[in-house]
C-alpha cells in the first residue's frame, strides 16, 4: 500500500452515501485524509422514514451536497480518481438514487466506479479515525446492529439483532413518546437526554439468544408502559437504554471473549450515546482491551466512510463495472471480501 | 471468589464472557463449578436478576434435557445467591476443537449426532438458546454432552426452534467457516431423522423466514 501511496498522493475518491435518511458526500485522499464530509438529512414531517420520499429528498439535494463537498475539499471533479457509492444494505429507493448519481459522475468523468458495502464502511471509518487495527466492532445504527470481527479475509458476524436495530428501537420509542426529530439532533439523542434524568429501573424484557439479541419485545413492553404505566418518561428512557445497551454489551463481550481480540470499536449512529460508550469501556477494561469510539461526525451515515472504503477497495483492484452496479438491499457484511486487511 | 476458595484446590478451567468455570474436588468427585460473575457495566439490580435467573434455569433445563434423551452433566448443587452451579466434570473434547482436527466422515458423524440431540430437545419443548460447538463435549465413549443452558427456555413454538437452529448455523459460519455448510447439512440430516421430514421441513421454513426478516434495513419498523 505504501508504494501506491507515494505515487498517488494526489489521488482522491468521492463517496456517496444514501442508504437511508441521510444523503452524504465525502472526499478522501488516497493517504487517508478526509477532505470533505457533507450531508443533508431527510426529516419526515411525521412518522418514520418513507423510502420514496427520502429518495426524492436525496435526488433534490444531491447537486447541492456535491457542490459543497467539492468546494470544501478545494478540488475539481477532474481531480477525482474514482467514485464510490453505498451499494447496500439499505432502503431500495434511497440506495438507487445514490447509485444513479455515482454512475452519472463516473461515466461523465470516465473514471472507475466502486460499490462499497455500507456496514464495512462504518467499520473502516472507525478504524481510520481511531487507529484501531483489529477490533471487535459493535456497529449500531438505525438499520443495523451487529458485532463483527475480522477473520480470514472477511468481517465475520459474531452477533446481531434477530429483529429490529438498536437505533430503530430508540427512535420508534421516542416517536411514541412524542419526541421530534430535528436537523442535527437525532431522536436517540433526545432519549439519551431524558434518560439522564431517570434512575428508577423499570423491569423490561431482556432477550439474549446465543450471541444474538432481540429488541422488539423490549420496544413493545416499553411502549406499553409509556401509554398505560405509571412511570415517568425519564425513568422509562433510562430503563429502555439500560436494558437495550446491556444486551448489546453482553453480546459484544461474548464476541470479545470468543475471539480474544485486544480492541473494541464502537461505530454507527448509536455510537454517539455516552452511556453505551461507558458500558463498552468497562467491558474492554475487564478484558484488557483498548476501547475506541468513532468521532461524532463519522458515527451517523456519511459520505466520508464510503469514500475511504472506496480508496481501500480501489487500491486493491476492486472496481464495479456499471452494468453490475445494481444495489444490494440485503448485502451482508460477511459476504464481502476485504483484501486490504491481512 | 470467596466461595471458590473454600473448595479444595479449585483450578480455573475457563474464564468466559459470562461465567468463570473451575475444576475442583467436591466430596471426592471431580466437578466443575460454574460461577456467574457480577457485571459492572449493567445496573446492579438488572445484573442480579439476570444472574440468578440463569443460575436457576440452567440446572432445570439440563435435567429436562436428560429426560429428553440428551446427555448433560449431572448437577450436584446450586447456590442462587452466589450464582453458583456445581456439576459433574465431563471428560472429553470440545466439539469446537474436535471438528477442526477431524476428517470429513468424522465431522459428518459428530454433526449428525448433534442434529439428533437438538431434535430430541425440540421435541420435548426445550430450546438450548446457545447452540455453539463450544457448548458440546464429546466423551471418550463417543457421546455428545450438551452444556451451557443458561440462555435456554421451555418453548414449543416453531419460531423458537427456528431461532435455535439459526443460531447454530451462525455459530458454524463464524467459527467453522471452512466447512460450515457441510456440517450444517449433517446436523439437519440428524435433525430430520429424529423429527421426520414433515416436521423438520416446517422448522427449516421458519429458519428461512427468520433470515429474511429483521436486521435488514428494508424491513425496519416505521
Ligand atoms: N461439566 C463440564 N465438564 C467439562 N467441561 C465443561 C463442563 N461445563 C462446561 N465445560 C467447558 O467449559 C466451557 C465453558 O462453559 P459454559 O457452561 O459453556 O460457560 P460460558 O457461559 O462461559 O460459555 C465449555 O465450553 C466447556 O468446554
Ligand atoms: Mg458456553
Amino acid at each position: 500500500m505504501s508504494k501506491i501511496r507515494k505515487s498517488e498522493s494526489g489521488s482522491y475518491c468521492l463517496g456517496i452515501e444514501s442508504s437511508a435518511d441521510d444523503f452524504g458526500i465525502g472526499i478522501a485522499s488516497f493517504n487517508g485524509e478526509i477532505l470533505a464530509n457533507q450531508s443533508d438529512c431527510y426529516i419526515p414531517t411525521e412518522g418514520g422514514i418513507h423510502p420514496r420520499e427520502a429518495a426524492r429528498h436525496h435526488a433534490e439535494t444531491a447537486d447541492k451536497v456535491l457542490r459543497q463537498a467539492l468546494n470544501k475539499a478545494g478540488i475539481k471533479p477532474s481531480d477525482l480518481t474514482c467514485i464510490a457509492f453505498s451499494q447496500g444494505p439499505g432502503l431500495g429507493p434511497c440506495l438507487r438514487t445514490g447509485a444513479t448519481v455515482a454512475r452519472a459522475l463516473a461515466s461523465y468523468l470516465q473514471i472507475p466506479l466502486v460499490g462499497v458495502n455500507h456496514s464495512v464502511a462504518h467499520i473502516e471509518i472507525g478504524k481510520l479515525k481511531t487507529g484501531a487495527k483489529d477490533p471487535v466492532t459493535l456497529y449500531a445504527s438505525g438499520g443495523n446492529t451487529m458485532v463483527t470481527a475480522y477473520e480470514s479475509g472477511r468481517y465475520r458476524v459474531f452477533g446481531e439483532t434477530l429483529d429490529i436495530a438498536l437505533g430503530n428501537c430508540l427512535d420508534v420509542f421516542a416517536r411514541e413518546a412524542g419526541l421530534k426529530h430535528k436537523q442535527g439532533v437525532p431522536l436517540g439523542a433526545a432519549v439519551e437526554q431524558l434518560a439522564a434524568g431517570g434512575g428508577r429501573l423499570v423491569s423490561l424484557p431482556y432477550v439474549v439468544k446465543g450471541m444474538d439479541l432481540s429488541l422488539s419485545g423490549l420496544l413493545t413492553a416499553a411502549t406499553a408502559q409509556l401509554h398505560g404505566g405509571n412511570c415517568s418518561l425519564e425513568d422509562l428512557c433510562y430503563s429502555l437504554q439500560e436494558h437495550a445497551f446491556s444486551m448489546v454489551s453482553e453480546v459484544t463481550e461474548r464476541a470479545l471473549a470468543h475471539t480474544e481480540k485486544k480492541e473494541v470499536l464502537l461505530t454507527g449512529g448509536v455510537a454517539a450515546n455516552k452511556r453505551l460508550q461507558s458500558m463498552l469501556n468497562v467491558i474492554a477494561e475487564e478484558h484488557a482491551a483498548k476501547f475506541s469510539v468513532v468521532p461524532l461526525q463519522y458515527a451517523t451515515d456519511n459520505g466520508a466512510m464510503i469514500a475511504w472504503t472506496g480508496v481501500l477497495a480501489f487500491q486493491h483492484g476492486l472496481t464495479t463495472p456499471i452494468d453490475t452496479s445494481y444495489v444490494r438491499l440485503r448485502w451482508r457484511v460477511d459476504k464481502v471480501d476485504v483484501p486490504w486487511i491481512r | 471468589m470467596d466461595t471458590i476458595d473454600k473448595v479444595d484446590g479449585a483450578v480455573l478451567l475457563k474464564k468466559g464472557a459470562e461465567a468463570s468455570l473451575f475444576i475442583a474436588d467436591w466430596h471426592r468427585r471431580k466437578v466443575v463449578i460454574k460461577m456467574r460473575v457480577p457485571k459492572r457495566y449493567r445496573p446492579k439490580e438488572l445484573d442480579e436478576q439476570i444472574r440468578s435467573y440463569r443460575t436457576v434455569h440452567e440446572p432445570q433445563l439440563m435435567h429436562e434435557a436428560k429426560t429428553a434423551g440428551v446427555p448433560t452433566p449431572l448437577i450436584y448443587m446450586v447456590n442462587v445467591p452466589e450464582s453458583l452451579i456445581v456439576m459433574e466434570y465431563v471428560e472429553g473434547q470440545q466439539v469446537k476443537q474436535l471438528l477442526n482436527g477431524a476428517s470429513k466422515s468424522e465431522r459428518h458423524e459428530v454433526c449428525v449426532k448433534i442434529g439428533e440431540s437438538i431434535a430430541k430437545l425440540h421435541r420435548h419443548g426445550l430450546i438450548h438458546g446457545d447452540l455453539t460447538t463450544s457448548n458440546m463435549i464429546q466423551t471418550p465413549q463417543g457421546k455428545i454432552v450438551f452444556v451451557d443452558f443458561g440462555l435456554g427456555e421451555k418453548n414449543m413454538e416453531l419460531e423458537a426452534q427456528g431461532v435455535d437452529l439459526h443460531l447454530l448455523k451462525r455459530a458454524l459460519q463464524s467459527t467453522h467457516y471452512q466447512f460450515w455448510e457441510e456440517c450444517l447439512q449433517s446436523v439437519l440430516c440428524g435433525y430430520t431423522s429424529v423429527l421426520g421430514a414433515l416436521a423438520a421441513e416446517k422448522v427449516y421454513g421458519k429458519i428461512r423466514e427468520i433470515e429474511r426478516r429483521g436486521r435488514y434495513v428494508e424491513e425496519r419498523k416505521q
